[in-house]
């Protein structure tokens, strides 16, 4: 075992996968001799030369459009967006072209395409970089969108993800980088697509919740429990497909459910767990199922985003008002 | 110390001098007199008869569905006459191991590389047997995404080099498709990585209705390789030697490690955008219409053939029935597919396990559908 971050378990997974299958190909903007700006695929090119890491011209569309091609000649591309703000520039190739190509081939093409990047706020980016788009991509049928909280889950899913067959969105929250270390094992490992976690177990609340506002939620939770309030916190870990069975679970023991995202409000990721736990559990509730957002604008300049994000002190004035409704 | 002498720049000079470079190159004139001797690919009798039955070929497919359309028959469909010896001549300078990616309008090469008739209709109509393509068929569905083709042309062709196939990714678009961003960054992509593509450009003078000159300051199409560093030429692309031999070259110098190449054939559309509703009386006259067609591909090619004493209205009749008669054996083996079940969608979403919301539906769909 050693102590990752989690970029440390990333590049380590990449690692593995390059190793594993000689038709995994890494590229993207700057991840050759650099690295990548946040060093993800430090090293890789070193070890496993050009022709599998390779750097791309600066052109996210073109990115896309080369995952399409290089699928249709056998390979196993892991492309990175350099930021998930760019995804508009890459949207067709994502949601029109990816997303589609098993259904537009009859089956024949499948898209077996990882693509990483980081999202998400708190590091003090350039405006249009920090965006959590992840409902926009959850909304597409065809991708799977996943999303660590921790090293040790970045490492399992990101191996899962560029086994699978079909295309993978992985989400890597930027604050969650170099945030703290864990154990994680040196050898291969893989944790399925589509399953929650149960980060902390308790009976008279659930907060439903991924990626940097696992460690908020948890936070709040800690500071509940002193006040006798015991309380359990569900990675999503995948946001698409949702894990029914983990969700409903929890509400079902607890009865009371608060929903977490970064994200703002409208439509989103937390929308979609909530409608699913009123539509299967709604006579298993104590109280409203509420939900913690960042707030419906868009995502402000560099100073201004502290104030903006959503954090442990928004979600234990949420979860008090379900706790005594 | 004196002043050093700065060279005085002309940018000006310097965008005339380049685009003087781009004449349309022609083998073939109207006439169907070959003008160019030196290019002449000397394509034996065989092939170049060849060549004329899938010309004439796909001018009955293209009168045919255009009828089919109108009966309601055929769901739809982007005119091919006028194009033919773009379309065909380009294709014929391919091997089966090379990979299309075609426009919506690039059936008849597809054809040609082996697609069933039958199954060009069913993605005309809009059922999903119609681009479940067979193994073995190197082709993508018609991208309908203009432009989206391209940058996709350009990872086939780095995914060849990189397991080292001899072989080239062939991909469309028409003069419109040149404003798209995904058309630079294709050309720009392959350009970069050296890799085995060849970009088409079939210039039909309109995008819908937007005519050619509206596009883009540039003088030809075929220049905007210049600024990606890769070859690229004009050709008459009512001319079906000079666009054989622009292909055929393209292809040896992309085979042989050189990288990619754009070429633009000139060429015009002499019906609708598609038949859903376009009216080209509003946007282009018929003089131009007639000038147009007075170049037409199959005329200029006919003269050439039977001047060689290799092709006869015999032959052509020959032709013409063989392509009816398939087009209906191709529309009765259409009008037998299968009825289309939501469950079918579904199975063909992803390979593999399905996701757990797509499962649930999925079992929903079956017991609806089995009532």
């Amino acid at each position: 075992m050693a102590q990752m971050t989690m970029i440390q378990a990333i590049t380590d997974a990449m690692r593995t996968e390059l190793k594993n299958d000689e038709n995994v190909l890494v590229f993207g903007e700057d991840v050759g001799v650099n690295g990548g700006v946040f060093r993800a695929t430090e090293g890789l090119q070193k070890e496993f030369g050009e022709e599998r890491v390779f750097d791309t011209p600066l052109a996210e569309s073109g990115i896309g459009g080369l995952a399409v091609g290089l699928t249709l000649t056998g390979f196993r591309p892991v492309m990175e967006i350099q930021f998930f703000g760019f995804l508009f520039e890459v949207i067709d190739s994502v949601s029109g072209q990816l997303a589609r190509q098993s259904f537009r081939t009859g089956g024949r093409y499948n898209a077996p395409v990882t693509i990483r990047s980081p999202f998400g706020g708190g590091v003090a980016t350039p405006e249009m970089h920090a965006d959590s788009f992840e409902g926009l991509v959850a909304s597409q049928p065809g991708l799977t969108v996943v999303i660590p909280s921790t090293p040790y889950d970045a490492k399992g899913l990101l191996i899962s993800a560029i086994r699978d067959e079909n295309p993978v969105v992985f989400l890597e929250h930027m604050k969650l980088y170099r945030s703290f270390r864990q154990e994680v094992p040196e050898e291969e490992y893989t944790i399925p697509l589509g399953k929650a976690d149960v980060k902390r177990e308790g009976t008279d609340l659930s907060i439903i919740t991924y990626g940097a506002m696992v460690h908020e939620s948890l936070k709040a939770a800690e500071a509940l429990e002193k006040e006798g309030h015991s309380v359990e916190v569900v990675d999503l870990r995948t946001v698409q497909p949702l894990d029914i069975e983990t969700i409903i679970g929890s509400v079902e023991k607890t009865n009371r459910a608060i929903v977490v995202q970064e994200a703002q409000k409208q439509a989103g990721i937390a929308a979609n767990v909530v409608s699913e736990i009123t539509e299967r559990a709604i006579l298993s509730l104590e109280a409203p199922v509420l939900r913690v957002t960042a707030p419906d604008t868009v995502y402000p300049f560099a100073q201004g985003e502290n104030a903006w994000l959503p954090d442990a002190n928004d979600i234990i004035e949420t979860a008090k008002k379900v706790l005594t409704f | 110390m004196a002043a050093k002498q700065v060279k005085q720049f002309d940018p000006v000079k310097t965008l005339h001098s380049i685009e003087e470079q781009f004449e349309m190159f022609q083998v073939l004139n109207e006439e169907g007199e070959i003008v160019n001797k030196d290019a002449d690919p000397n394509l034996s009798d065989e092939e170049l008869t060849e060549l004329m039955t899938r010309m004439v070929y796909t001018r009955i497919l293209d009168q045919r569905s255009i009828s089919l359309n109108r009966q309601g028959r055929l769901g739809f469909y982007a005119p091919t006459a006028g194009q033919e010896a773009s379309q065909l001549a380009s294709h014929f300078a391919l091997e089966k191991e090379d990979f299309i990616l075609p426009g919506y309008r690039d059936v008849p090469q597809l054809v040609f590389h082996g697609l069933p008739l039958h199954m060009a209709f069913l993605w005309s109509r809009g059922h999903y047997l119609g681009s479940a393509f067979p193994e073995g068929l190197n082709v993508l569905f018609p991208q309908i995404i203009i432009g989206a083709q391209y940058i996709q042309a350009a990872g086939v062709a780095l995914g060849f080099q990189k397991r080292g196939i001899k072989a080239v990714a062939m991909t469309y678009t028409g003069d419109g498709g040149t404003s798209q961003g995904d058309f630079y960054e294709g050309i720009n992509f392959a350009g970069a990585y050296r890799s085995p593509a060849i970009f088409v450009v079939q210039n039909n003078q309109y995008a819908i209705s937007t005519p050619r000159e509206l596009q883009t300051a540039a003088k030809t199409l075929a220049q905007k390789g210049v600024a990606a560093g890769i070859p690229s030429i004009l050709v008459d692309g009512m001319d079906a030697l000079a666009v054989y031999v622009a292909t055929r070259d393209a292809r040896e110098r992309a085979v042989n490690g050189e990288g990619p190449t754009l070429i633009e054939t000139m060429c015009y559309r002499y019906g609708p955008h598609t038949m859903a509703g376009d009216d080209p009386t509003r946007y282009r006259t018929s003089d131009t219409d007639n000038e147009w067609e007075k170049r037409d591909p199959l005329i200029r090619f006919r003269k050439y053939l039977e001047g060689k004493g290799i092709w006869n209205e015999e032959k052509e009749n020959e032709v013409i029935d063989r392509a009816k008669e398939d087009i209906k054996e191709a529309i009765k083996k259409a009008d037998a597919a299968p009825k289309q079940k939501v469950t079918d969608f579904m199975k063909i979403m992803y390979k593999g396990d399905m996701p757990s919301n797509l499962q649930e539906q999925f079992e929903l769909y079956t017991e609806k559908e089995s009532k």
